[in-house]
């Protein structure tokens, strides 16, 4: 069945009707954004090990072996990119139904989420640079508006900041792409890395090559591009940090950058370098930072930029080890993440402050909350037999197998300065003396707690995708995309 | 050479948005680096002596512009638009909240 543009339709059609509804309807909203994200997320598990598939929009093929028209292409990574994507929006809604009552208007909230995820979903599925512009500015005009959801001075300032980062990066991604369309003639991307392959390298393609790596290191917040980030993610409601830090940066910045390089442009030595010192430099200064923070939300977002090292140096190794445990740690990283800016949002509802100092004791009156905040704790510190170890392990290993001793000492060294920060987060907050009186705290509501839990599942029992049978469902068809390269467009041109 | 001014202009838009300490002169910086971009797809597109590419009777043989570019610069002038719409209505909020435009005074935020 041709499921593809159901990802783009279905959102974007919801969003439309979001509005309209919600005006003379009271539950509305919350019914059609959770049964919205509820089929999106079947449909994503559906696709689970289909092989590559190609949907051209409104049957416009190719003429004489050059296509005309616009594809959509559904390969090994962007089913993998799809199952977080919407598995993360999906728990995301849940825990929004009660969340955002505190907030005045809940329908624009859907509405602008909706769009978000519509974005994201056209990014990874489209194989077009133009349309990959095209969502990538849906999906972030979208998220520069949610930041200033709240409309509180902090807000807005940290809205503006992000959003003329944000148009500074679109702007040279755009600027890349026109010079790419003017050398190669063409805008699908298929095309163009099989046109790329015959003329071979040379100045004009590594310029375009690095004004991509400076456009999408900006949207995903690699190391020297990422002043934005500790003031955005903190900034907006806790369900849209979840999605922001868990999902936004690493597709519209990680997918994005990871996609052109390999499979466009081809990845050569100097990038792969380059890639990999960005990472150590963001993995330890990231951790470094984060250490020194007090307001909970903004530790978690410095630590995003550490964990996003992670996913880049092993992606930017380039063996098929290295390549693994990155996609691996992106899985990862988004779930926990995710459940530890939900479990900030919780104690925010509950407790009503987000700095550190003014909580403690909380374990005992919010079990729920401690206990997932625990388990996602150990697990993106490295501890064993939760995800975040398996993944780190596979980096690290990957590493010394590439006799990158230095980088493997900076991933072993950030791990533990991670388990140094959430230690500090679990005594502050969870364990401890009581800075406030906390006899009135409660537990958060049973909408808000459910995704939490199973989140805290899903980060116990994710080691299970390495076991042989099911990493050749999920993981090993996108590890298979981008070891084999330039083979991308054989692929989608001849299927 | 034309291309160099359009990267000049992108370059002068950059300059603004990074040395400028008013919001509404960053995001007229950030305006004027859209445009460049823009300039620079629409040359890309033009042929010496080309016309509109329009096939009739008697137009069979002569040059035309590409007419890709043209398409894609009116996409991302929409674009553009509503990007420029969000932050001038950020930057008002802003105004209402801090009474001021300058950046050195709007500064709760760490970064």
């Amino acid at each position: 069945m041709q499921n593809i543009p159901l990802f783009v339709t279905i959102p974007l059609c919801a969003a439309f009707l979001m509005p309209i509804l919600g005006r003379f309807f009271k539950n509305i909203p919350d019914i059609l954004a959770n049964s919205t994200n509820l089929i999106l997320f079947f449909l994503s598990l559906v696709n689970i090990g289909l092989p590559l598939t190609v949907y051209k929009v409104g049957g416009w093929g190719a003429i004489g072996g050059i296509p005309i028209g616009i594809y959509m292409v559904l390969d090994g990574f962007s089913i993998l990119m799809l199952l977080i994507i919407n598995l993360i929006a999906f728990l995301v809604t849940i825990y929004s139904v009660k969340y955002m009552e505190k907030f005045t208007d809940k329908t624009k909230f859907y509405t602008l989420f909706l769009l978000m995820i519509a974005g994201m979903n056209g990014v990874v599925l489209s194989g077009d640079m133009f349309n990959l512009f095209i969502f990538l500015e849906i999906a972030s005009i979208a998220s520069y508006t949610l930041v200033a959801f709240g409309t509180e001075a902090e807000e807005l300032e940290a809205a503006f900041k992000y959003q003329v980062m944000g148009s500074v990066a679109s702007g040279m991604i755009l600027l890349g792409i026109a010079i790419l369309y003017s050398y190669v003639g063409t805008l699908n991307m298929a095309d163009a890395a099989r046109i790329i392959a015959i003329s071979g390298s040379n100045k004009l393609i590594l310029f375009v090559s690095s004004l991509f790596l400076m456009g999408f290191g900006l949207k995903a917040a690699i190391m020297p591009f990422h002043a934005w980030l500790p003031d955005a993610h903190p900034s907006a409601p806790a369900p849209i940090s979840a999605i922001l830090s868990g999902v936004l940066i690493k597709v519209i910045g990680v997918y994005a950058l990871v996609r052109i390089l390999f499979n466009i442009i081809g990845l050569t030595v100097t990038f792969s370098y380059i890639l990999m010192i960005l990472a150590a430099i963001s993995m330890i200064a990231g951790v470094l930072l984060a250490l020194g923070q007090w307001d909970l939300k903004r530790l978690l977002a410095y630590c995003s930029i550490s964990q996003i090292g992670y996913i880049i140096l092993g992606i930017g190794l380039g063996t098929p080890l290295g390549i693994l445990g990155g996609l691996f740690h992106l899985f990862n990283h988004s779930v926990f993440k995710s459940l530890l800016f939900l479990n900030s949002g919780s104690i925010d509802y509950s407790v009503g402050t987000r700095d550190l100092q003014k909580m403690g004791g909380l374990s005992e009156k919010m079990p729920i909350t401690g206990n997932t905040s625990l388990i996602a704790s150990m697990s993106i510190a490295g501890i064993p037999p939760f995800s975040g170890f398996w993944s780190k392990l596979i980096i690290i290993l990957a590493c010394i197998q590439t006799r990158h001793f230095i980088f493997a000492f900076i991933a072993v060294l950030d791990s533990i300065l991670t388990l140094v920060l959430f230690l500090k987060v679990q005594r502050y907050a969870f364990w401890g003396k009581p800075m406030i009186n906390i006899d009135k705290i409660k537990e958060v509501p049973k909408f808000m707690s459910i995704p939490m839990i199973i989140l805290a599942v899903l980060c116990c029992v994710m080691g299970l995708l390495l076991l042989p049978q099911v990493r050749l469902l999920v993981l090993d068809p996108a590890v298979e995309v981008l070891k084999n390269g330039l083979e991308y467009s054989k692929l989608v041109l001849g299927g | 050479m034309i291309y160099l001014l359009s990267i000049l202009l992108f370059a002068i838009g950059l300059y603004g948005v990074l040395v400028k300490r008013n919001l509404i002169k960053i995001i007229i910086g950030l305006s004027i680096m859209e445009y460049a971009t823009f300039l620079f797809f629409a040359l890309v597109g033009y042929k010496k002596e080309g016309v509109a590419p329009i096939i009739s009777k008697g137009f069979e043989e002569v040059v035309f512009v590409d007419p890709l570019p043209q398409a894609l610069v009116l996409t991302g002038i929409v674009i553009g638009l509503s990007t420029t719409a969000l932050l001038v209505s950020i930057a008002v909020r802003i105004y209402e909240k801090y009474k001021t435009f300058d950046i050195r005074k709007i500064k709760k935020l760490k970064g």
